[in-house]
């Protein structure tokens, strides 16, 4: 047929929805925007109170660190605002919304990606965009076009690579019904540690979160680079180059993971 | 020949529960059913209905056997066989629960990519047929139940689909809205021919809509025939009740029939039948020789006594043979 309309039509079309359904009810909505955004200051305080006592940290003052907290703080919350829904994947398969996916001529991950968009979290993107401006100015920055176009690399592959941690916590949660602890583990633990300086973590965190769930390229590795710090013992500076490789490991990760949680749930059943 | 619309040859499927060993859900199943026929999946809860149905849609795949829904392989391919059938889960709604009727039906026919003029008639005509103009701006959350089953309904039709399958579509509704649902269905299918497979425990349903029934006993098909073979075979007739004009002792000897019941001292009396071995008017003149009868009234079999007696009989192996006996 000549007049069908395309794919993505119907996906943004459940989309429009989805924000139509949030801005009927503003006032919620508003106290939801203001709720998330209190968590955003109060995280950022506690780094602020740490940072306040020590001075200087892993070689980053405070003003150091407010550029890495805002890189990832940005980034994250805009991959929580897109697809942070889906690390609630055992309520969607308790509701059998996850069926309803299967009727429809759809791929599921599309559609599950597709199926919600948490408005709410604009204030945190907000916020964290505010902090790299603020950031920024802070420091001083000497711009070269290498630094410039690390902070536009940072700003596009960061959202994608926490968008795919949630995609993997989905994945891996078809397995463990009630394995929210453990994969907010990685992916809020993963957000934490990388608003912290990665110079002071343990090595223990930096294998997991330098190189497994790399989550050190999204913030402390590009605000090295920005800085011209030289970064510190397994995590130089220059090591910020490798984010779009880091960022396709952890696609790659999250395709195996949703990939394998699906075939479980059409195999492995109940 | 035509591609059967439902072919599923030795479909098993088990599953692993912790600390249990696997539980065979549907065990052996071998059945096909043609385009434009209407069949009643019926059996127990548990009996293997609902695991059938998803590995129909794609949804889980078959331990072992083969299965071909509208001559697709259902997991493979899922995208295609999703835009041919159409699919209502009794629990479990395909709709936005918080966006009117009407904006559920654009955004389904949207995912269908269905064409905007086209997509603009069929639901226009649903929601004529299915006489929901008084609550299509009514988010879905607020509709009553027998509102909601009919969106649901609509919402699986909507792309015009060549199979429809319902599981308990009319659990929970009330004589009215249970009535209109079965008349739409029966236009519905009158005029395009739509294929049916309806998950029940509602006898009225299978009377109305159904010309065959397949029935389940612990995921092995026990009886695939019309209702009334069923009947017959497990001689689960209708129950004629008589008001009779004096108490007195039970009719027990009355010919074709069996004695149910009796209530307040023999004044009424419940009688099962056999219409394929007696008629109404013998057995009503066999017992006006004995008693006076002032009232009567027929029951039709009811759907749970009908699988209770197949489950007995199944368990006693006799259609258990019978069964491999067809196959």
């Amino acid at each position: 047929m000549v007049d069908r309309m395309p794919t993505a039509t119907a996906y943004a079309a459940v989309l429009r929805s989805r924000v139509r359904a949030q801005a009927s009810y503003p006032i919620p909505f508003a106290v939801d925007l203001l709720a998330a955004l209190v968590v955003g200051v109060l995280e950022f305080a506690e780094i602020w109170v740490l940072f306040h006592r020590a001075g200087v940290l892993g070689g980053l003052d405070i003003r150091g660190v407010l550029l890495v907290f805002g890189l990832a703080e940005f980034a994250f919350s805009i991959a929580d605002l897109v697809v942070g829904h889906m690390d609630r994947l055992p309520d969607y398969l308790r509701a059998g919304t996850l069926d309803m996916f299967y009727l429809r001529p759809q791929s599921i991950l599309a559609q599950l990606m597709t199926s919600e968009i948490s408005l709410k979290r604009l204030s945190r993107v907000l916020f964290g965009g505010g902090a790299i401006v603020v950031a920024l100015r802070l420091n001083a920055i000497h711009w070269t076009t290498a630094r410039a176009g690390m902070l536009a690399l940072t700003l596009v592959c960061a959202p994608i690579l926490y968008g795919a941690l949630f995609v993997l916590a989905a994945g891996l949660q078809f397995h463990l019904l009630d394995g929210r602890e453990f994969t907010n583990a990685f992916v809020y633990g993963g957000r934490y540690a990388a608003t912290q300086p990665a110079s002071v973590w343990p090595t223990s965190l930096v294998a997991g979160f330098a190189f497994l769930i790399p989550v050190a390229f999204t913030a402390y590795l590009p605000a090295m680079v920005l800085l011209g710090h030289p970064g510190g013992g397994w995590l130089p500076a220059g090591l910020a180059w490798a984010l779009p490789l880091a960022t396709l490991w952890s696609v790659a990760l999250a395709a195996a993971g949703w990939r394998n949680g699906i075939r479980h749930y059409q195999g492995g059943g109940g | 020949m035509t591609t059967p619309a439902i072919e599923t040859h030795d479909l098993t499927r088990s599953f692993r529960i912790r600390g249990r060993g696997p539980l065979t859900a549907v065990d052996g199943l071998t059945v096909s059913i043609a385009p434009g026929e209407a069949v009643g999946y019926i059996g127990a809860n548990g009996a293997g209905k609902s695991t059938t149905i998803k590995m129909l849609c794609g949804i889980l795949v078959p331990t072992s056997g083969a299965v071909r829904t509208v001559g697709l392989d259902p997991v493979a391919k899922r995208r295609a066989l999703a835009a041919r059938i159409g699919v209502v889960f009794g629990q479990r709604t395909q709709l936005w629960w918080d966006l009117p009727v009407g904006e559920s039906f654009g955004l389904l026919a949207a995912i269908h990519r269905m064409p905007r003029p086209a997509a603009r008639a069929r639901i226009d005509a649903l929601v004529g047929d299915l006489d929901m103009e008084d609550y299509l701006a009514t988010p879905v959350r607020q509709l009553s139940l027998g509102q909601r089953m009919r969106a649901e309904i609509a919402a699986a039709l909507i792309h015009s689909p060549d199979l429809l399958i319902l599981d308990e579509p009319t659990i929970g509704l009330d004589v009215l809205s249970k009535q209109r649902l079965r008349e739409f269905l029966i236009r519905e299918r009158a005029e395009r021919g739509t294929t049916l497979l309806l998950t029940t425990h509602d006898m009225g349903d299978v009377q109305r809509l159904c010309d065959r029934i397949l029935l389940v006993d612990h995921g092995r098909l026990a009886y695939d025939g019309t209702l009334d073979g069923l009947s017959a075979t497990v001689g689960a007739g209708r129950v004629l009740v008589l008001d009779l004009d004096a108490p007195g002792p039970d009719l027990v000897a009355i010919p074709g029939t069996r004695h149910l019941a009796s209530e307040g001292g023999g004044l009424r009396q419940r009688l099962a039948y056999d219409a394929a071995h007696t008629s109404l008017g013998a057995v009503l003149s066999a017992v006006g020789e004995v008693r006076g009868v002032r009232d009567v009234a027929v029951e039709e079999p009811d759907i749970e006594d009908v699988v209770r007696r197949v489950y007995q009989r199944s368990a006693a192996g006799e259609l258990g043979r019978a069964a491999d006996a067809t196959d």
